[in-house]
């Protein structure tokens, strides 16, 4: 029985035999994870101690006192919050030796080739080919907005199968090393004058059989552990009042009186009184989770903070008038985390129109939110059981 | 950090609430009810307010109530919202209460009109207008001379309802029964069916003094009473939610449900993101309210600001997404669009509440 004292005990072990003082970070990590203390929730032997994942906390807060390093989870988000929870499921053990350490402790970065320009909010019509040669996959395409892919060691992709049976179909899933002849990697430059995504040109890519996950054909069902994995890690902390967007903006207009008219006076009340409420929606939910007892609220935060973000960004370019029509810097720059932030009012007004788009837009989460959570009737559909090469493009 | 849940406790007393208001406050019975000389329905309040104890939850035991929180009667006030009952609930057990709470309950006049008040033996109510805003200047209309009372009040809700008027005159607060000589209740006709609207006149009406002041008894009902009126608010936006969604499934026009339409549904699904918001602000000023927070006032300002549109958007949602037959009287969608236009008004309307808001996290005004 693992309880919290054992993983206490555990951890305190870990701090005595490796010293973070005197250990070297990456070493201090992988003794980590071969402690069964990367993630108590995965199996023995595979970072974990098949403990229950509300024990983290204890190794965390423990770690944290001791000054330990952690491993930067937000700069290997895609390996830890998609690949690994899909290499755990859907991979062969070899895979899993292979792959989890390196991943969790960050060595080894990952990356997402899952959209492509054809295939956005459609995911299911992509049409990156792979075709099987012996014990070999060869493949050809066009990926998109893949963040991280100019340092990713390793990228989760799904490709066509089958081009003959309906979309869903035929697809399959693979882990792709970037590092192979043919895979070209060049940086998408955005709105912002940034690229924190790049394009991936696949050419005569060949991956061997052995480095695909879950069956031939199955491929959108083991997306789907990538994509729900995503979501779970939203509503993780507490949010302090003008916390989000709408701290910079309220404390430009306490600051700058000469600034105000009564146009944004009304606006900015609204918009402040909307960011608290959704700050209050958000820590409802965080407090749901606690208790034991998650609720479909999780889908519309994002919806939410999305059009938040944009309506208060753009109130802050109008609020700074003659400074509004200034931009800080268009260089063009290949950040490794995303700043939404950190940057002028100009940037965050460009970069927030993003949040509407990225990892579902506002309308497809709209039709999920109705589906799902309330029960309405999906729209009638021409595009489920006609082969995926017979559909309009 | 705010309790912004329900307990156990609080969804069991939901469920009693809602069972017994399925069974005797449907629809087309408060249609019938809201057309006939009396709005309330006599029974239903008695069942409420006595047997079920509900009259009394914001008043201490000690008192002759239960002792109960804000939190407590924010779940009444949404269940009375789900099915905009004509009962004199926020009006009486929550603004009248407080009002009474906030005079010196040592005083015998104030805890026995609180006692009454608990047991749900007389309804009371606070003679303002029901637009008045927490924190608004107490109107001026009332003179008092000698515990003789003289002036005249417009727009205040449930006085018809009320056997005892709390009045707030130039020299202190006064309790004043209405059926002493010298005071007239004259029904007006409402916007919102389910809430009757009377001007009161005073014209040497005898009234017994609660407290030497007005002002902090009523800008405590008050607060309380915008506060929970979120709750309401709510509760009214919920079952708009529920009610269009359950039609437009069923509804069929161009052989196919009108729900499936993204133009639809994606209005539905909007709502709904409104309606789970609105929970949090509603359950944060709840919470404010019951813990005497410092932060109560503002967390009533931010709830009554964005409640108040949720409800009026919830309402004409219903109206619009229902086609011809939201228009008719016959459907109850009007009773839920004209009770919720006027909560936006009630309590003070949402500009004021911003306008605290404003003042409270301060946010100044260009000069």
């Amino acid at each position: 029985m693992t309880d919290a004292a054992a993983v206490r005990s555990l951890t305190k072990e870990l701090l005595a035999a490796h010293p973070p003082a005197t250990t070297d970070r990456t070493d201090f990590l992988k003794a980590r994870f071969d402690a069964g203390l990367a993630w108590v929730h995965y199996p023995v032997g595979l970072g974990g101690l098949g403990a229950p994942r509300s024990l983290q906390a204890v190794v965390d807060a423990e770690l944290a006192a001791a000054g330990a390093p952690d491993n930067d989870p937000r700069r290997i988000g895609i390996g830890l919050g998609m690949a690994a929870p899909t290499i755990l499921r859907f991979g062969t053990d070899e895979q899993k030796q292979r792959l989890l350490r390196p991943l969790w402790v960050g060595e080894e970065v990952w990356c997402q080739l899952f959209s492509e320009p054809g295939a956005g909010s459609d995911l299911a019509a992509l049409g990156t080919r792979a075709v099987r040669d012996g014990d070999t996959w060869v493949v050809d395409g066009q990926k998109v907005w893949t963040s991280s892919a100019h340092v990713a060691r390793w990228a989760i992709l799904i490709a066509r199968t089958d081009p003959t049976l309906p979309k869903h179909q035929g697809i399959t899933y693979f882990v792709c090393d970037m590092t192979d002849p043919g895979v070209e990697v060049r940086p998408l430059r955005q709105i912002t004058g940034e690229a924190e995504f790049n394009e991936v040109f696949l050419t005569g890519v060949r991956i061997p059989d052995s480095r695909r996950l879950g069956a031939v054909g199955e491929g959108w069902k083991v997306a789907q552990t990538t994509l729900m994995n995503e979501r779970v890690s939203i509503g993780g902390s507490r949010i302090p009042r003008e916390g989000g967007m709408i701290g910079p903006v309220a404390r430009t207009w306490r600051e700058r009186p000469g600034l105000r008219t009564h146009d944004l006076h009304q606006r900015l009340l609204d918009l402040w009184v909307e960011a608290e409420v959704a700050r209050l929606a958000g820590e409802r939910l965080r407090q749901q989770l606690v208790a034991g007892q998650p609720g479909p609220e999780g889908s519309g935060m994002k919806l939410a903070f999305a059009r938040l973000n944009q309506e208060i960004s753009g109130l802050e370019v109008e609020l700074r008038g003659e400074e509004g029509l200034l931009y800080d810097d268009w260089t063009m720059r290949r950040p490794e985390l995303v700043d939404f932030t950190g940057r002028d009012a100009g940037y965050r007004y460009l970069r927030s129109k993003g949040n509407s788009i990225e990892g579902g837009t506002s309308e497809v989460l709209l039709n999920i939110v109705a589906e799902r959570v309330l029960g309405l009737p999906s729209e009638p559909r021409s595009d489920k059981d006609i082969a995926w090469k017979d559909l309009a493009r | 950090m705010t309790d912004l849940l329900y307990s156990e406790a609080e969804d069991d007393l939901r469920a009693a609430v809602r069972s017994l208001l399925a069974d005797r406050c449907d629809a087309a019975a408060v249609l019938t009810r809201a057309e006939s000389d009396t709005p309330y329905d006599p029974r239903l309040w008695a069942s409420l307010a006595t047997e079920m104890g509900l009259a009394g939850l914001l008043v201490p035991e000690k008192l002759g109530g239960q002792g109960a929180t804000h939190r407590e009667a924010a779940v009444v006030l949404e269940e009375l919202g789900r099915s905009v009952a004509p009962a004199p609930y926020l009006t009486g057990a929550v603004v009248a209460a407080e009002t009474l709470l906030g005079c010196d309950t040592e005083e015998a006049a104030v805890a026995e009109l609180l006692g009454a008040l608990a047991g749900g033996r007389t309804v009371v109510a606070l003679a303002v207008p029901l637009s008045a805003a927490p924190g608004a200047d107490v109107p001026r209309a009332v003179r008092a001379d000698d515990g003789s009372l003289g002036g005249r009040i417009t727009a205040v809700a449930d006085a018809a309802a009320a056997g005892v008027l709390l009045v707030p005159a130039e020299d202190g607060l006064y309790a004043v029964e209405t059926r002493a000589p010298g005071v007239t209740v004259e029904s007006l006709t409402p916007l919102d069916l389910t809430r009757p609207l009377a001007t009161v006149t005073l014209d040497g009406a005898p009234g017994r003094r609660l407290a030497g002041s007005a002002a902090a008894p009523v800008r405590r009902g008050l607060l309380a009473g915008a506060g929970l009126l979120a709750s309401e608010q709510l509760g009214l936006a919920e079952w708009c939610l529920e009610e269009v969604v359950r039609y437009t499934r069923d509804r069929k026009q161009f052989n196919r449900p009108v729900g499936s339409f993204q133009a639809l549904k994606h209005r539905m699904a909007q709502l709904w993101l409104e309606v789970v918001s609105a929970r949090a602000a509603a359950r944060n000023a709840a919470d404010a309210l019951a813990t005497g927070s410092e932060d109560a006032p503002l967390a009533v300002a931010v709830a009554q600001t964005y409640c108040s549109r949720v409800a009026v958007h919830a309402a004409e949602e219903c109206v619009q997404l229902h086609g011809g037959i939201g228009m008719t009287w016959e459907h109850p969608a009007h009773l839920y669009l004209k009770r919720a236009k006027a909560d936006s008004i009630a309590l003070g309307a949402p500009g004021r509440h911003t306008q605290a808001v404003a003042e409270l996290v301060d946010l100044p005004a260009p000069r």
